[in-house]
């Protein structure tokens, strides 16, 4: 690198750098990992609007009784496509892909991740794979209406495009793969001189954790799907019944996949709260090392509770009561988590700017759908309410009130840094009690129906589950509308935002808030050299000698 | 202490207890979010006081919640173990789920597309599906069961009161998934025997060649 691109390689932004390629090209080709994450981000929020749309529209559906708007075959293919795209092309690549691809090397004072050009390559695999599934729709045969679960027997027989949308799924994988292991590299070679493994952000920590699920659990999907892809093709009878297979094979190997998936979701989001709580109660994090362990903890027991999600499938009861054990343990890294989140707030200086709002309602709905999972975790009593939508709004509130939430607040954290100009403080805050509100009012009817015997996939339903679907319907276009506000507020702060040049904007400690705002391409005018903890407020070794006690 | 529930207070009380720990739970966590947010306001508390940690509270908060969460096991544990054990004398009826429509066949080789059983004996249905996986929901009894082709699989019960309960299937299978309702019908026992034979009587010439093709174990 000659001296004078090293110095405009740092000088400039990374949104003004001229590299070798210009325009269009200067972000589809490059190699930085902060562009590499705003294609992400671009893509995936656009993604998460496809899947809005149709969980708007199935939504609309469900107001009255009967026929609405729509027929039950294009339902239920609703149901399936909003699935495959919130879960595979939204919420699992949703933090580590954006906020990961951005912040990562950021916080470990690196200038890059460990593998640039296998970072772009993921992102190309990932429009690979939303683009195949997207155009499986289009196809003839008609769009895959198996569930984002893609059950054999059913997926095996329908007429429907299974296969273009599992090759769809597949290639998604690869992506997951790919990033997963730049970061677990990225983790081990890059971080900057004096930062050890407990002077790293908790986001950091979360990230590692969420990788090492990316890269073991994974490909284990993507066999799964091959197989079955294959079932349907050469009728091997590997998880059909009707040809010697086993049906409920099929679950094992989807759910070892994508129960761990769960956990791919939700700790980097997890993460971004633990950032975020410090910053903005002017405090250091209270068990850093609890909070760090805990991470571990949830990526090694969570890949081994799959089987929770089969109780009702004639499991033995050996396996079941093994799996709801394992269940109920998995529960309490999180709860240590959460306890540890709300210590930090104790003789903090708290101030409730938007990110702070999304951290602490984070911290309220992820509980709800933790307590909620621990009512599924009790094998009776999951007899009752498994496949209703009781289990929609649980994993909506662990999906979206958490990872969805974890995901806005990461936006409103870091987007000053990441385009050098500030958002409506006011319009977002509005937003964000929109959203809260229609996000309640969506999901919680969800779970009294699911208790009254509501199931789930369901196109149309018994009268006397009316009024909770209206409920529910209606706080579907709060949150709609709440939505666009936030991502219009966004756009307009991106198009005409005031300019910002402040490095710190919240008042952070760790590394990103060191550099120039937006930082330059390199990261770093010097390569930083940590000294102490992550999170270090006032004179942290003095006054928290005296509080402990 | 346990035995003299049936399995429906089993799954009920089970999903009482957890919902209430929990809720207390959430109720306590989520008000010393709110107190710490107005108390330590920035305003009203502008340094804070650095705080790193506390071994015992986080040794604390890690095993009670163990603790907790294992009784809410052993909760969950009562009823399950209650359901996967059907009584030896249970009244044994084969349930078929095909797309998208159930089929109950009785002991003497009737069949018919409404669960009917009678009061004050314990059910045992016989599950198997002829396409793809069912699942067997009965709400108001609080278990569902899922029904598959060439893996046979059971659930039991034993119905409280004479009345009728809404049967739904509980696994997505296609197109009508939503609309595979029927119902169960607990009659006294002098009415299903009425039922009995005058189905038996109506069905007979259907029955004799089933009977012969596939005897009943």
């Amino acid at each position: 690198m000659s001296n004078s691109t090293f110095n405009s390689a740092t000088d400039v932004s990374y949104l003004e750098y001229q590299g070798k390629h210009k325009g269009l090209a200067g972000w589809l080709l490059s190699v930085d990992h902060k562009r590499i994450a705003l294609l992400y981000l671009f893509s995936v929020l656009s993604f998460f609007l496809v899947g809005l749309t149709f969980g708007f529209l199935m939504r609309l559906e469900l107001i009255a009784p009967g026929r609405t708007i729509m027929d039950p075959q294009t339902y239920n293919s609703f149901f399936t496509l909003h699935g495959i795209i919130m879960i595979f092309l939204f919420v699992v690549p949703g933090l580590p892909a954006i906020f990961g691809n951005f912040f990562l090397p950021l916080v470990l004072g690196a200038p890059d991740v460990a593998f640039p050009r296998l970072n772009l390559l993921s992102w190309y695999l990932y429009i690979i794979g939303g683009a195949v599934a997207l155009i499986s729709v289009f196809l003839p045969g008609g769009p895959v209406d198996t569930g984002w679960t893609f059950y054999v027997p059913y997926s095996v027989r329908t007429n429907t495009n299974v296969i273009p949308a599992m090759v769809g799924a597949f290639i998604l994988g690869f992506s997951s793969i790919v990033t997963g292991l730049n970061f677990v590299v990225t983790i081990h070679r890059m971080r900057a001189k004096g930062m050890t493994f407990f002077r790293m952000p908790l986001f950091s920590w979360s990230l590692y954790a969420t990788s090492w699920i990316q890269v073991l659990a994974t490909p284990i999907i993507g066999i799964t799907l091959i197989m079955v892809i294959f079932e349907r093709v050469f009728k091997v009878g590997i998880f059909d019944p009707t040809l010697g297979g086993d049906p409920v094979l099929y679950q094992h190997l989807f759910w070892i996949y994508s129960h761990p998936a769960v956990y791919i979701m939700i700790l980097p989001a997890m993460g971004v709260i633990s950032e975020i709580i410090p910053v903005f109660s002017r405090k250091t994090i209270f068990g850093y090392k609890f909070i760090a362990f805990s991470s571990l903890g949830i990526a090694f027991f969570g890949s081994l509770v799959w089987a929770h999600h089969m109780f009702t499938s004639g499991m033995s009861t050996t396996a079941s009561i093994i799996f709801s054990l394992l269940t109920f343990l998995v529960a309490i890294p999180s709860a240590v988590k959460v306890f540890n989140w709300v210590a930090t707030l104790y003789k903090g200086s708290i101030s409730l700017e938007p990110p702070m709002l999304y951290a602490l309602a984070f911290i309220f709905l992820f509980s709800i759908g933790g307590f909620t999972g621990l009512i599924q975790g009790a094998l009776s009593v999951d007899l009752h309410i498994h496949d209703t939508s009781f289990i929609v709004a649980h994993f909506h509130y662990v999906m979206f009130g958490g990872t969805g939430f974890g995901i806005f607040a990461g936006l409103h954290y870091w987007f000053p840094k990441m385009f050098g100009r500030k958002y409506n403080l006011k319009v977002a805050t509005g937003a964000f009690w929109a959203l809260f509100v229609g996000f309640n009012l969506l999901y919680f009817p969800m779970f009294i129906m699911g208790w009254l015997g509501m199931p789930r996939r369901y196109y149309d339903y018994l009268p006397e589950f009316t009024i909770y679907h209206q409920i529910s319907t209606y706080g579907s276009w709060i949150l709609v509308t709440a939505v666009l506000v936030m991502f219009g507020n966004f756009l307009s702060a991106i198009r005409k935002g005031e300019k910002t040049s402040e490095p710190n904007t919240w008042g952070g400690t760790t590394l990103e808030w060191e550099t120039t705002t937006p930082p330059p391409l390199l990261n770093f005018k010097e390569a930083p050299v940590v000294t102490g903890e992550p999170y270090h407020y006032g004179d942290a070794a003095e006054s928290a000698g005296k509080e402990a006690k | 202490m346990f035995s003299e529930t049936t399995y429906v207070q089993q799954v009920d009380n089970a999903m009482i207890f957890i919902t209430a720990v929990s809720a207390v739970l959430l109720i306590v966590i989520t008000a010393l979010m709110i107190y710490f947010v107005i108390r330590y306001n920035r305003k009203r508390h502008p340094i804070a006081v650095q705080i790193e940690g506390n071994t015992k509270l986080e040794i604390a908060w890690t095993v009670i919640p163990i603790i907790i969460v294992m009784v809410m096991f052993w909760y969950g544990y009562i009823g399950y173990d209650t359901i996967m054990n059907p009584p030896a004398d249970a009244y044994k009826i084969q349930v078929t789920g095909k797309m998208w429509v159930w089929e109950f066949n009785y002991p003497n080789g009737i069949k018919s597309d409404t669960l009917f059983v009678p009061y004050g004996k314990p059910i045992q249905c016989d599950l198997k599906s002829l396409d793809v996986n069912h699942s067997f929901y009965i709400p108001a009894l609080r278990f569902k069961k899922d029904v598959m082709a060439n893996r046979p699989t059971k659930v039991w019960f034993q119905p409280e009161k004479v009345g009728s309960y809404d049967i739904a299937c509980a696994e997505y299978c296609g197109l009508n998934h939503w609309n595979m309702y029927t119902k169960l019908v607990v009659m006294p026992q002098a009415d299903y025997d009425k039922w009995y034979a005058a189905e038996l009587e109506l069905q007979k010439p259907t029955v004799a060649t089933t009977a012969t093709a596939e005897p009943t174990k």
